[in-house]
């Protein structure tokens, strides 16, 4: 498997390593999503760059991340309180510290349970066959995962179920990079952008960082010769001067993206201004359903409690690339995995949670 | 009877028909038959004791079921403790209205595993429980043998061998409850592993079954006995193709996938041919392989992979479940 | 929040079509891409296909890998898969 063997990475680390020699200084280039986090980091790549004086900072790519304790708190409340719930949740959301359990370890009310799911399509098959239940999805993530969270909402109104509905957090990519380069206090080089959600968005929405703040970018893939192909587009843009949008896994995207999966999203949900862990209110950066009967928070009379937050944890800092994890006062103590004090500790492309568990990953030189 | 009730719990005749009737009918040999309070057994020299108990769910999987593991997961704790596994108990406790049929079919796995593993069941109890108390079927087994090999003290070089791909069990019981809506061909790969009882005697120094959390935690439970770091390869870790696509697409690292039927070995370098020879030659072991060896880049006590790509990092043990993720 | 695999498609039936990796079947919503085929990679996420891998690009990259292979350590690369 070319893009994943260790030739192909030595071969491309080669090339990466004349330029990075060329350019002789320090850079740091943001790797948005929490995929690219973890590629970098379980290959080894992120600690050996680092030494090269390349830092791969990481963004606001980890839907775990940056969903407020608000919403994952509304659905742990409503599993524990009402009878007959089924919430239905992704793998990534179960171990998210909340005021009560983590949705994993936590005791249903009596005839309620939570159902880990990987397809948001599963949430119709199970309203199905539970008709004497209420079945509410936990729907998390950035326009890869809305555009499936959306068709399956359509598809729910075409059936005309009674008895499912959404607590949503649907968060957009480009709203929070542009919150971030607007700061100013970054200081970034170049990005790295998320491959899969570039196959539905497309190239022109990161536009705007090019053109207005001069900075190059590639969208790249995920295996460890996909990082190492952007890191190289990078590279290149700033030996050449240059700043552009480039597509480095032109294998899986377009620059026009899928107008058919935005064409369901648009269909299901309208933009709307976002709350987002550690970065506050951001405008027009989330997604809600245009549907409200199926907003579980109307349904259910929820409240929304952020009140809980852990103040002393800088996950907030760590996803707008202010720090490093290792900079937070928690990290490693008393923040692990085991004992996480925030969701970039829990989730699996958490970056604090990489970090611990990588950080130490060497390379054989 | 087509369903265990509740009444046959409380002894008498009614639990003496079901023992005649079902249990010695599936399980009788000499010992068994008396249904003696106790078995009086011979087994020469040291004795080597273990116990486990079964509570999986679904109970019939593709492979297996609960009987056959009940079996081969105490098997194979002796086999891989250095002892020559000769008698199990078999304690069964049945939720009232468990259906007999599956009781029988539990019973017919139960009876070709011990003839598979060449052991006899002596002893057992049973018990009923109201409906809700336990789920289906709960079984414990305990067995013994004679001590035929000890634990020996590992050094740099030895090699570090598996008797096969990783993580089918896992992923035929995830099959099997049609998680995640896969479909395929994917049989567990439980079986008992008393094939490997002459390893003792070919110099391997050290085994351990890979059971729930996976190959990577056995080798941290490798590493932490030793004076140097334990170094495997990735590339060098067989995974059958279904295994290998569940992991991709599911975000699972097979790593930490459980087996049923699969034994992690040490051997001394100069006997690693002759073992890896061996274990080709048994019924699935063409996937044999040596994975890494004691020693290499690392510090005491690590268990160190280098990764397909080239990078080191290090092994963890299985902390929590292994859950699917999206992201 | 990209975990996306290739997967080949093995049957379609209207939107529904069915994925095939190491034996492994899955059904698969084909809603969100335009006119795929039995016999093309989709890349899937959480069950849905997002994007029809094209087989070309896909080669071009692996070439330019291999390329970038044989500059470094001089042999000659025969035969590749994906």
């Amino acid at each position: 498997m070319l893009l994943r063997e260790e030739r192909s990475v030595r071969a491309l680390l080669k090339e990466v390593d004349s330029l990075l020699e060329r350019l002789d200084r320090q850079l740091r280039i943001m790797e948005v999503c929490g995929t690219h986090t973890m590629t970098a980091y379980r290959s080894g790549l992120g600690t050996l760059l680092r030494k090269r004086g390349l830092r791969l900072i990481s963004g606001p790519g980890c839907p775990v991340c940056i969903t407020p304790d608000g919403i994952v708190g509304a659905a742990a409340a409503l599993v524990t309180e009402r009878p007959d719930i089924i919430l239905a949740s992704f793998g990534d959301m179960l171990r998210v510290p909340t005021r009560k359990e983590p949705l994993l370890h936590l005791v249903p009310a009596k005839g309620s349970a939570v159902k880990t799911i990987y397809s948001p399509e599963e949430v119709l098959d199970i309203a199905r066959a539970s008709p004497g239940k209420q079945v509410v999805f936990l729907a998390v993530g950035f326009e890869t995962t809305i555009s499936s969270i959306a068709w399956t909402v359509e598809e729910a109104g075409r059936s005309g179920l009674k008895n499912l509905s959404f607590i949503t957090c649907l968060r957009l990519v480009p709203p929070p990079l542009r919150a971030i380069l607007a700061s100013g206090e970054s200081g970034l080089d170049g990005f790295i952008y998320p491959g899969h959600v570039s196959a539905i968005i497309g190239s022109q929405p990161y536009e705007f960082i090019a053109r207005e703040f001069s900075l190059p970018g590639a969208i790249t893939g995920f295996e460890p010769a996909d990082l190492l192909l952007g890191i190289l587009s990078v590279l290149r843009q700033i030996e050449g001067g240059e700043a552009r949008v480039d597509i480095a896994y032109s294998r899986a995207v377009r620059p026009e993206g899928n107008p058919a999966a935005r064409r369901v999203m648009a269909s299901a949900c309208e933009v709307t201004d976002g709350e987002w862990r550690g970065f506050g209110a951001i405008p027009r950066s989330g997604l809600r359903l245009r549907n409200r009967d199926l907003d579980a928070f109307e349904r259910f009379s929820l409240t929304y409690d952020s009140s809980w937050e852990n103040t002393a944890c800088r996950c907030g800092d760590v996803v707008r690339g202010l720090i490093e994890p290792e900079q937070c006062p928690l990290f490693g103590n008393p923040c692990t995995p085991e004992q996480p004090m925030g969701p970039c500790m829990v989730s699996v492309e958490g970056s604090c949670l990489i970090h611990y568990k990588y950080g130490d990953t060497m390379w054989t030189e | 009877m087509d369903r265990i009730s509740l009444s046959l719990g409380s002894g008498g005749k009614l639990m003496r028909e079901f023992l005649r009737t079902l249990i010695l009918r599936h399980l009788g040999n000499p010992c068994l038959d008396g249904l003696g309070d106790s078995a009086h057994l011979d087994i020469g020299g040291r004795v080597g004791f273990t116990t486990d108990s079964f509570v999986i769910q679904p109970i019939f999987f593709p492979g297996g079921d609960i009987g056959r593991l009940a079996v081969v997961g105490t098997v194979n704790d002796l086999v891989v403790s250095g002892v020559h596994p000769r008698y199990l108990s078999l304690s069964l406790i049945l939720e009232e209205g468990f259906a007999v049929s599956d009781l029988e079919q539990v019973l017919s796995s139960v009876r070709e595993a011990v003839g598979e593993a060449g052991v006899t069941i002596v002893t057992g109890d049973t018990k009923v429980v109201r409906r809700g108390e336990a789920d289906s079927l709960y079984i414990n087994t305990a067995g013994v043998g004679e001590v035929i090999g000890e634990a020996g003290e590992t050094q740099e070089g030895d090699v570090i061998l598996v008797n096969g791909s990783v993580g089918d069990h896992s992923v035929a019981v995830m099959v099997a409850r049609r998680e995640f809506e896969f479909e395929g061909e994917m049989k567990s790969d439980c079986r008992p592993l008393h094939r490997l009882l002459p390893l003792w005697q070919m110099g391997v120094k050290w085994m351990r079954d890979i059971t729930r959390g996976g190959l990577a935690t056995i080798l941290c439970e490798c590493a932490e006995g030793e004076d140097v770091p334990v170094f495997v390869e990735e590339a060098r870790v067989p995974l059958s193709a279904p295994v290998r696509a569940i992991s991709e697409i599911l975000g699972l690292d097979p790593l930490y996938l459980a087996s049923e039927g699969k034994a992690v070995m040490i051997a001394p370098s100069d006997r690693a041919d002759q073992v890896l020879d061996f274990l080709r030659k048994l019924p699935d072991g063409d996937s044999s392989a040596v994975i890494g060896r004691i020693g290499g880049q690392g510090r005491r006590g690590e268990a160190v992979l280098k990764s397909i790509s080239g990078g080191l990092r290090l092994l963890e043990p299985l902390t929590g479940e292994l859950l699917p993720r999206i992201c | 929040m990209c975990l996306a695999v290739p997967l080949r498609v093995i049957e379609i039936s209207g939107d529904i079509g069915v994925v095939e990796m190491g034996g492994l079947r899955r059904r698969t919503n084909l809603s969100l891409v335009e006119n795929p085929k039995v016999g093309d990679y989709v890349i899937v996420h959480a069950g849905f296909a997002i994007s029809i891998l094209d087989q070309q690009q896909a080669e071009e990259t692996l070439d330019l890998i291999a390329r970038c292979i044989e500059k470094a350590d001089g042999s000659s690369l025969e035969k590749r898969e994906v």
